[in-house]
């Protein structure tokens, strides 16, 4: 037993463990309960883009980048769905479990402790990305869009693209109050990196500094990376790209747990 | 026997708010401890620094021999916790509920299954198996959150206010699990707004109020030593009220006045009743003296906060 002095130790420790699969298993038995929802859920928004832009919008646009309009634009569709999914399940869904239905209470009784919970949810939110990416990517390839056996390696890029946005949401929900702060977050970050990364028209022609901005985006690094592994080709800075979307990843998720403990450990 | 719980000058702010005032006591293994008090005295945060869920700001504290700052999951594996609002999972039923609690602690499926298949005939929900929660009456839903407390076969179940809220037949029926809990040399620790139920279930109880505790002991004992064997309740006209302090003086007995109500206690009120039925007094209720009077005793009639 500790003696006298205040009690520090467990306040500042990150205490991590692999008990963060039951955290993610709880989340997939929900998610394989509303399976239906959720493939529908998954495959509207973005088909509809796919749809409505690239075979709509592309009759207009003509080439891109020596391209079809469709074939420049699907790639990126790919990956922002990953974004999409990420995004959502780390807000508005985390927020949900952990003030309204007290779901994070009941399992912090038990030997899970807090950060399991969070990095669970994350990887949750990672792999709710990389199942919006499989079916877009899927639905990609029935439109004919797909010319490399390359083009598998979109599906762990999302996954990375799942998990920054995913510890992203998280930190966002650390220091939410209410549903509202996602809507702000949505319209102000997620919204604009959806347009502004590449993905409905190159970059190439823009001002230096808006190619400056767009490239600190992860979002522009995984849509270069699709873009070229769906054709079979090789991208410009494979691992330079990797490393713009993985590294903050690590310090994000890292800081979400720790603000997360904080904020719900008093 | 030892202690399941150990707690010396156990300290706890929220910012510069106390909330637990450093507080000792103990609770033995085995035994059915009670914590009462009114709202807002901290009841709630005591159990949530013995089951981890809040990290305490100073003293020290030991639940089942180790310290909760050091290896909170090793505590948690052997404790149940049944928390003041309910956390039941919404997108499950109700067996499910159980099952993924079971996972949490690594318990293997068959065992879980086995295990809460017993839980749910032992909390008489065996038929409700496949409802979802959100379909469960308030009562049932107390219900199976102490059977999810129960999944992990625990040393130690801490109820936070285990019968708010229910009929008396679901109170009963919980009433006798928690007996045979007890039987099966459970320790339980449980906070409660009823008298009747600390009474009733608890080999001791401590009276808290504004993160202090006033008192611990045996409730036979509480009253005892505070309250005497007797009530005697008065209701008092306003001339009555008056004279009654000179009436009663010579008697050993303390007396209270509210503002309908006299009430003396008092050893053995007979030649009190005898007297005051001389004076004139009518209306005289003679009762045993409860734990209710000790906690009105002790943390004041007027409402806190
Ligand atoms: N997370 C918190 N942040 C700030 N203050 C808190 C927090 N939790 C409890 N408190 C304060 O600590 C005090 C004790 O609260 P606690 O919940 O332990 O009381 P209680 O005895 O369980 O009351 P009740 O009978 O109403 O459940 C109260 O003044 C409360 O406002
Ligand atoms: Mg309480």
């Amino acid at each position: 037993m500790r003696k006298g002095a205040p009690v520090t130790g467990y306040d500042s420790m990150i205490r991590l463990s692999w008990r963060f699969l039951r955290v993610w298993l709880r989340d997939f038995d929900s998610f394989r309960k509303y399976i239906v929802v959720n493939l529908l859920g998954n495959l509207g928004d973005p088909v509809l883009y796919l749809l409505a832009m690239g075979i709509g919008l592309g009759r207009f646009l003509g080439e891109m980048q020596g391209l079809s309009y469709i074939q420049f634009l699907a790639p990126g569709i790919i990956a922002s769905a990953g974004m999409f999914a990420a995004s959502y399940e780390c807000t508005y869904m985390t927020f949900l479990k952990m003030f309204h239905l007290k779901t994070y209470d009941a399992i912090i009784v038990t030997p899970v402790n807090i950060e399991d919970v969070v990095a669970g949810d994350i990887a949750w939110g990672a792999s709710k990305a990389l199942f919006s990416g499989a079916l877009m990517f899927a639905a990609v390839t029935a439109f004919g869009l797909v010319h490399s056996w390359w083009a598998l390696l979109i599906l762990p890029i999302v996954l990375l693209v799942g998990f920054h946005f995913a510890s992203l949401g998280m930190l966002v929900t650390t220091m939410s109050r209410s549903f509202d702060y996602f809507s702000y977050y949505f319209e102000l970050v997620i919204t604009p990196i959806f347009f502004f990364s590449g993905i409905f028209f190159p970059l190439d022609d823009f001002p230096l500094w808006v190619r400056g901005i767009a490239n600190c985006s992860p979002l522009t690094h995984a849509v270069t990376l699709c873009r070229a592994l769906i054709l079979g080709r090789k991208p410009p800075h494979t691992w330079l790209s990797v490393a713009i979307i993985a590294l903050p990843s690590i310090v994000l998720f890292y800081t979400s747990i720790y603000r997360m403990k904080k904020r719900l450990i008093k | 026997m030892g202690n399941a719980v150990s707690a010396r000058g156990l300290l706890k702010k929220f910012g510069d708010a106390v909330a637990v005032d450093g507080i000792d006591f103990d609770v033995r293994e085995g035994e059915c401890f009670g914590i009462i008090g009114p709202n807002g005295a901290g009841k709630t945060t005591t159990m949530k620094m013995i089951y981890c869920a809040t990290p305490r700001t100073s003293g020290e504290l030991s639940v089942l021999g180790r310290d909760p700052g050091d290896c909170p999951e090793e505590i948690k594996k052997d404790l149940g916790v049944i928390p003041q609002e309910n956390t039941l999972d919404t997108d499950f039923d109700v067996i499910t509920n159980l099952l993924i609690h079971a996972r949490y602690f690594g318990i293997p499926r068959d065992r879980a299954r086995a295990c809460a298949g017993e839980l749910l005939e032992f909390i008489q929900l065996s038929e409700r198996e496949k409802s979802p929660v959100d379909d469960l009456s308030s009562g049932m839903r107390r219900r199976l959150l102490i059977a999810r407390g129960l999944m992990n076969d625990p040393r130690l179940l801490i109820l936070d206010e285990p019968t708010v809220g229910l009929d008396p037949q679901a109170r009963h029926l919980i009433w006798d699990k928690l007996r045979m809990l007890r039987k099966a040399s459970v320790t339980l620790l449980l906070t409660t707004h009823y008298m009747e139920e600390a009474a009733e279930l608890c080999d001791r109880v401590a009276v808290m109020d504004r993160g202090r505790i006033l008192a611990i002991g045996p409730p036979g004992e509480l009253i005892r030593t505070h309250i005497g064997e007797e009530v005697l309740e008065l209701v008092l006209s306003s001339e009555d009220q008056e004279r009654i302090p000179g009436d009663v003086q010579h008697h050993p007995a303390r007396m209270e006045i509210t503002s309908q109500k006299c009430l003396l206690y008092c050893e053995d009120c007979r030649s009190l009743v005898t007297h005051l039925t001389e004076r004139g007094y009518r209306n005289i209720h003679r009762r045993p003296a409860t734990l209710e009077d000790v906690f009105l005793t002790l943390t004041g009639r007027d409402l806190v906060e």
